[in-house]
Formats: structure tokens, C-alpha cells, sequence
């Protein structure tokens, strides 16, 4: 027979254990480590280790041209690559002075918008299910797959999008894009009402996120908090508003603001950016209608591929082809930040051009990378299971995070 | 639009710096100006605090590397003032050998990971920063890998040479 263990003053039930959340662990939703101590279900304090998905965008970055740089920023934020790839296409279109029709700014809000709704509808989702509520993940995901398979329309893929290219996108919106677009519209805000009837003054769901890792407007700003999560903290920054592009200033819509930055703010914010995005969508359907429907890219044969047809039967075409993929057009000599309002917060793109056909050096500002070191700080003192609701709040997503 | 313009911005600066800042351009009407590492927390101090300028959020550090400079890392800071909505770039030049700065964690907490992933890349040393380690990449890693020598392939790798696509 086994004997029990005979504690002495050497208890190791009175020091504190060490837990190694992550880098794989199931509540974490995706490659984070947090190495915690922990003083019975409470943690004493945490170290986070990142980088296990690191892949040198910026390195690789610098040996592509502008256009083959697209695909990469679809590996930031994965859960909406088209805001990434638009931010991309408008950082560029900045450096070389191209300015895009309305009927394309459109399109682009769309698309960004409906980027936006897919990601928060993740978001919100595993929260729900991280404080024990399945359904409402279940009902939402619907959606995301009919927001995956608009993108599937109008660029054939559905998570790594690479959707639109420098002056535009690459091939203009099927008639099939737009139904389901219109459908989206229709059918989504009834499950968005239920998903909030579901969870906004749930009993369970509140105690378990109200006051729950509430943060200062002040900290907000000093880790550089942005989007949802300073908004949640009653910082009314937003980037749409603030520097508006892609004619975001054509648009009417709010900017939700929260109180103490909690749990509950941030999931408020959320669905509430989601009512809002579909106001803009509807805002820019009915703008599009007065727009020449023929129109999905800005008139540079400089920097937009001719579609193939024309290469092989076109001198002009097959020119431009050649000078774009061989890289034989001079660009300016410059430098320039242009941010967009991700998912996330803020995601920018410093810039540095030499007049080649690759960046001298391109930096993504990561809002994941930048929102993500709070997290450790503020679990101090933070339950376990807190902790794991926080993370997901935060919507750190590791593509982003590691670059 | 912003209720300050960026002359009013370089005139505040100006009366309080004099010369120790240049400059650089205002590319994109982004002020771009130039400034000496005695001089850069003050700097940032002065723009955190002032209370007109305001610009208390701190957007991004990062670094590019010019190997043919004699000070060939340059530091570069993006504030923004949310009140103004005025945004500035203020760049740091440092030799790269012996690449020292002084932390800009005294002013925002958040200058933390900007200033690891730096030094991570480039090897930049914030002096005074509370824990300067790798954060990206492995620890036991020597090299810089965002300095320009840095080769982003193994070079003894002969199946993507360009005679391979006829290039």
C-alpha cells in the first residue's frame, strides 16, 4: 500500500506553482505562452513568451516587389486578412500618388467592413464559449462562413484573401457577390439581435465578465492601446474617424464607446461595431448605385496588371506587364505611415522606399503585438479563469502577433 | 483636420530645442525631423507633456538600417496627438556598433515590446529598459537579422538563383 505524502514546513502546497499556460494549450486559441505563478487559483504574476509563429514578413518583405507583398499581410491578422491587404494596397497607392475612383473606395469599404464583422463575430463568439455559452458561437459562425463565401466571389479564396490589387481589385463584383451580400445583409442582423438577447444581460455571462480586467483610460494610452479594446476603455479613437481613407468620410457612423474597459465593455463594443459596419455597407450599396458599374480599379497601366487577354494580343499591355513584373518603373524616393483601422486597432505601414522595385524596409505596426503586453501585467492578482476570458477579449491573433 | 499645423508644431519645438533637431521633410505631411540621442527623451518628454502639443500616444518604434552611413541605424519614433490629430516622426541616428538609446519606457509603458523587438532586430540597446531580452526570435540567437548584411536565405542555397528562372 502507498503511503501518503507527510507534508513538513517545507509545504509545497504554501508556495507558489508555476503553470505554463500555452504554447498549445486548448483555452488560449492559438501560440501563446504564459509562464504563471500561481498562489492556488490566483495568479501572483506571469512572463509571456512570444514569437513561436514568427515568420520575418519584414525581412521577406524587403526582397519582394509592392505587389507580391500582399499575400504576407494576409498572415497578420488572419481572421481579416482583406483589412490587412487594403492597407496594404492604400499604403502603396499613398507612396505613389495614386488616387482610386469612388466606385473602387466603395468596394473596398465593403469588403473591410464585412473583414471587420467576420472577425468580431470570432471574437465575440469564443468569448462566449470561454465562459461556457456554446450556442452563440455556433449561431454567429454561420455567418462568418457567409461572409467567407462573399470573398470567395468576388477573389476565389476564403481566409488568405489576397483580395485587390495596387489601384484596385483585380476583377470587378459578380452579380453573385452582391445577392449575397443582400442576403448577409438580411439574415444576420436577426441572429446579431438573438446573439445579444442571448448574452447582454445573461446572468452567468455577466458576473463572469463584468468588472473583470477593467482598464483605465490612462493605461489604455500608455500601452498604446488601440481599437475596440481603447475604445471599450472610453478612448474614442478610432482610425475610420480620425484619418479617414478609402472615403470613409462619405460614410455616416458611430464610434461606440465603452466605460471602465472590462470584459463587458469590450464584448459591447464589439457588437455594436458589428450594427455599425452594416450600416456602412448599406450606406455604400446605395452609394455604388450611382457609381458606373464597370469601374473596379484606378487607370494605372503603371502599376496594374493588364488582364492577360491583352498581354498576348497587346503591344501596350505586354509592355506594362513586363516593366511591372520585372520592376522597371521608378517610384518615389520616400518615406510614408499610412494606418487603418483593423479589427484589432490600429495596423500600420512605415514605408521606406529607395526607388526600387522592393521596400528598403517595411515595418508593421501590429496592434495584436502592441495591445498583447498589457496582458501579462494586468493578470497580476487575476483569477485563472479570468485570465483565460481576458486573452480571449484581447482578440489576440497570433499571426499578428508574431509577424 | 488637426487644430495645430505642423509650422505651429515646428515653431513649439523650436523654441524649446533650438538646434539640436533638424529637419528631414514632411513627406505625405508627416513632420519628419532629426534629433541626438543626449536630446531624444526630452524631446519626447516635451511632446508628451506639453500641454497644447499633446501628443501622448505613442504609435510606434522601430528602426531602418543604412550600412553605408556612417551612423547607420536610425531609431524611429511615431507619436500621434489624439487631441490635434497631428501625427510626427522623429528619427534618431546611432552608430552601429556601439548602438545605444535611452528607454523611452520612462514615458509609456507601451515603448516596452516596441523597444525589445527593435533591439530583437537591430540590436539597438535602450539604456535604462527594464528588460531588454530577444522577444521574436530565439534567445540564444546572435545575430541581428533586420540589419541589411543579415542574408535572408542561406547563401550556399543553390535552387532559387535567379539563371534558374532565366533572370
Amino acid at each position: 500500500m502507498q503511503n501518503h505524502p507527510v507534508y513538513t514546513d517545507n509545504d509545497p502546497q504554501n508556495e507558489n506553482s508555476t503553470l505554463n499556460l500555452g504554447p498549445t494549450h486548448p483555452a488560449t486559441h492559438g501560440v501563446f505562452q504564459n509562464v504563471l505563478q500561481l498562489d492556488g487559483e490566483r495568479i501572483v504574476s506571469g512572463v509571456s513568451t512570444i514569437g513561436y509563429i514568427h515568420r520575418a514578413f519584414e525581412k521577406i518583405a524587403e526582397h519582394r516587389p509592392f505587389y507580391q507583398i500582399t499575400p504576407l499581410t494576409d498572415r497578420l491578422n488572419y481572421c481579416s486578412s482583406p483589412i490587412n491587404n487594403m492597407g496594404w494596397h492604400m499604403t502603396v497607392e499613398k507612396l505613389l500618388g495614386i488616387t482610386t475612383p469612388k466606385r473602387v473606395d466603395y468596394l473596398r469599404v465593403i469588403v473591410m467592413e464585412l473583414a471587420r464583422i467576420s472577425d468580431h463575430i470570432v471574437c465575440n463568439g469564443v468569448l462566449g464559449v470561454d465562459t461556457g455559452a456554446f450556442t452563440g458561437f455556433l449561431y454567429m459562425m454561420e455567418y462568418r462562413e457567409a461572409i467567407y463565401e462573399i470573398y470567395e466571389e468576388v477573389c476565389g479564396s476564403r481566409l488568405t484573401t489576397n483580395i485587390g490589387r495596387i489601384g484596385g481589385f483585380e476583377r470587378n463584383f459578380n452579380a453573385k457577390a452582391f445577392t449575397k451580400l443582400r442576403k448577409f445583409l438580411v439574415d444576420f442582423p436577426k441572429t446579431l439581435k438573438e446573439f445579444e438577447l442571448l448574452f447582454n444581460r445573461n446572468r452567468i455571462f455577466v458576473d463572469r465578465t463584468k468588472g473583470v480586467a477593467a482598464v483605465t483610460a490612462e493605461d489604455a494610452l500608455n500601452y498604446s492601446w488601440s481599437g475596440p479594446l481603447l475604445r471599450a476603455a472610453g478612448v474614442d479613437y478610432d482610425v475610420r474617424a480620425m484619418n479617414p481613407y478609402s472615403s470613409y468620410e462619405d460614410f455616416d457612423f458611430e464610434v461606440p464607446v465603452g466605460e471602465n474597459g472590462d470584459v463587458y465593455n469590450r464584448f459591447l463594443v464589439r457588437n455594436e461595431e458589428m450594427w455599425q459596419s452594416m450600416r456602412i455597407i448599406e450606406q455604400a450599396l446605395v452609394k455604388l448605385e450611382k457609381e458606373p458599374s464597370d469601374i473596379f480599379h484606378a487607370d494605372v497601366p503603371d502599376f496594374y496588371l493588364p488582364p492577360k487577354e491583352e498581354v498576348y494580343n497587346n503591344m501596350e499591355a505586354l509592355i506594362y506587364h513586363f516593366k511591372i513584373v520585372m520592376g522597371e518603373i521608378p517610384t518615389p524616393n520616400t518615406e510614408v505611415y499610412h494606418s487603418v483601422e483593423g479589427a484589432n486597432g490600429e495596423l500600420g505601414f512605415y514605408l521606406v522606399n529607395d526607388g526600387g522595385r522592393a521596400p528598403y524596409r517595411l515595418h508593421f505596426r501590429r496592434p495584436s503585438f502592441i495591445n498583447y503586453q498589457m496582458y501579462a501585467p494586468m493578470s497580476r492578482g487575476m483569477l485563472l479563469s479570468d485570465a483565460i476570458i481576458n486573452m480571449s477579449s484581447l482578440n489576440v491573433i497570433a499571426g499578428e502577433l508574431d509577424a | 483636420m488637426g487644430k495645430i499645423t505642423n509650422e505651429e508644431l515646428l515653431s513649439s519645438i523650436n523654441s524649446k530645442f533650438g538646434d539640436q533637431i533638424a529637419v528631414t521633410g514632411e513627406p505625405f505631411g508627416l513632420l519628419t525631423i532629426e534629433t541626438g540621442t543626449d536630446n531624444i527623451i526630452g524631446l519626447l518628454g516635451y511632446l508628451k507633456n506639453d500641454p497644447v502639443l499633446q501628443f501622448i500616444y505613442l504609435t510606434d518604434i522601430t528602426a531602418t538600417h543604412y550600412p553605408e552611413q556612417e551612423k547607420a541605424i536610425g531609431v524611429v519614433y511615431h507619436l500621434h496627438s489624439l487631441v490635434n490629430n497631428l501625427r510626427i516622426r522623429i528619427k534618431v541616428f546611432i552608430d552601429a556598433v556601439n548602438c545605444h538609446i535611452p528607454t523611452a519606457t520612462v514615458l509609456w509603458q507601451g515603448a516596452n515590446w516596441m523597444e525589445r523587438e527593435t533591439y530583437d532586430f537591430f540590436g539597438v540597446i535602450f539604456d535604462g529598459h527594464p528588460d531588454l531580452r530577444r522577444i521574436l526570435n530565439v534567445d540564444d540567437m546572435t545575430a541581428f537579422p533586420m540589419r541589411k548584411e543579415f542574408p535572408l536565405e542561406d547563401p550556399n542555397r543553390v535552387d532559387k538563383k535567379d539563371y534558374f528562372f532565366g533572370r
